[in-house]
């Protein structure tokens, strides 16, 4: 594959850096990334990698555009309110490179279709907002031996990781379930709709997320995987901590219980009061 | 080096601005072997400045960099290992 004079213009600034230069940009070119949600993580992951040029971006999400998502939610815009999130996100995505290839997905993960839909995919990054979605993601990236680039927001907070327990060339790391064994029950959390957040924290996030993308997809840098970065937007404060694999998961552990993917109750209900 | 360097393969760049005129000499090294040589032709002022340079800053050998007739530079690169 040979790269127009264009595109050669458009990445320049990237192929110019020792650690891309052409065979770089080959592999940026080539590689499928799945973006789990078109919402305020997935718009500016999607965004920027589709500005480095990835060749394909598979994206998932069963909402429409609402009023209330354009405080953080950048692939979407006045003009495509009540269209669908993904069609939004196509459309704002090849205005800005027609080189991507956006693979669209309306509907929402299960465990019955999850395999099928990221199968061909080589780098999943997910961006939901509930941990059902978080536990089938990661549980289905283990059997699937993927590489998942996790991230979340809540308030002022931020926390992004990199999941491949089944790359052990740095010794073993862990899988989301050897950081959080079981979702909270429902009703414990707030989630989805009632949490507030600062918009600007899901691009902190969501454009990290797409630096491990990248940095995994060339191959170079020092990855997250084993250690849980925390982003406090109040103090600008970056924690990095370690996060080791647990001898004991059910999932990724020597004697695992979970051998098959689970489909947990989605609750948005916050605890009644009283 | 004589005038004539057996140069194993040639680039005209010039009226190419920068950066491209470096990346094109980049991606131009990456296809080839160690030991090689890249003759490149480019302009006259920031181009002459900064693609040797930007090469040398890689880690390759610049030979020979003179001036040609109508404003523009030869430049000859030996490619490393890098
Ligand atoms: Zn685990």
């Amino acid at each position: 594959m040979a790269f127009t004079d264009e595109q050669l213009e458009r990445y320049s600034r990237q192929i110019l850096l020792k650690e891309v230069g052409g065979a770089g940009q080959k592999k940026i070119a080539a590689a499928k990334v799945f973006l789990i949600g078109a919402g305020g993580l997935g718009s500016p992951s999607a965004l920027y990698l589709a500005s480095a040029g990835v060749g394909t971006l598979g994206i998932i999400d069963d909402d429409v555009v609402d009023l209330s998502n354009l405080q953080r939610q950048i692939l979407h815009s006045t003009k495509t309110i009540n269209h669908s999130k993904v069609e939004s996100a196509e459309e704002t995505i090849s205005k800005m490179n027609p080189d991507v290839k956006v693979n669209k997905y309306t509907g929402r993960l299960n465990s019955e279709n999850i395999l099928d839909i990221i199968k061909d995919y080589d780098f999943i990054l997910d961006g939901s907002d509930n941990f059902p979605t978080r536990f089938l993601v990661n549980d289905a990236c283990f059997f699937l031996k993927k590489t998942l680039i996790s991230g979340s927001i809540f308030r002022f907070e931020g926390q992004l990781t990199t999941l491949r327990p089944h790359n052990v060339e740095n010794g073993p790391v862990p899988c989301y379930r050897c950081l959080y064994p079981e979702p909270p029950p429902p009703g414990l959390v707030p989630s989805c709709q009632e949490a507030g957040v600062l918009g600007v924290l899901a691009g902190t996030i969501g454009i990290m997320q797409a630096a491990e993308a990248l940095k995994e997809i060339l191959g170079i840098g020092e990855s997250l995987a084993g250690r849980l970065l925390i982003y406090d937007a109040l103090d600008m404060s970056f924690r990095r901590v370690r996060v080791p694999k647990n001898p004991n998961c059910h999932l990724c552990g020597p004697k695992p219980t979970i051998h098959e993917l689970l489909d947990y109750e989605i609750s948005c209900t916050m605890p009644s009061p009283g | 080096m004589s005038e004539d360097a057996k140069a194993d393969v040639k680039l005209d760049l010039s009226g190419v601005m920068c950066p491209m005129n470096f990346v094109k000499t980049k991606l131009q090294l990456e296809e080839m072997d160690e030991g090689q040589i890249l003759e490149v032709i480019i302009d006259e002022g920031e181009p002459v400045r900064n693609v040797p340079r930007s090469v040398k800053a890689e880690g390759h050998k610049v030979l020979e960099l003179e001036e040609v007739p109508d404003g523009h530079y030869r430049l000859v690169i030996e490619k490393a290992d890098v």
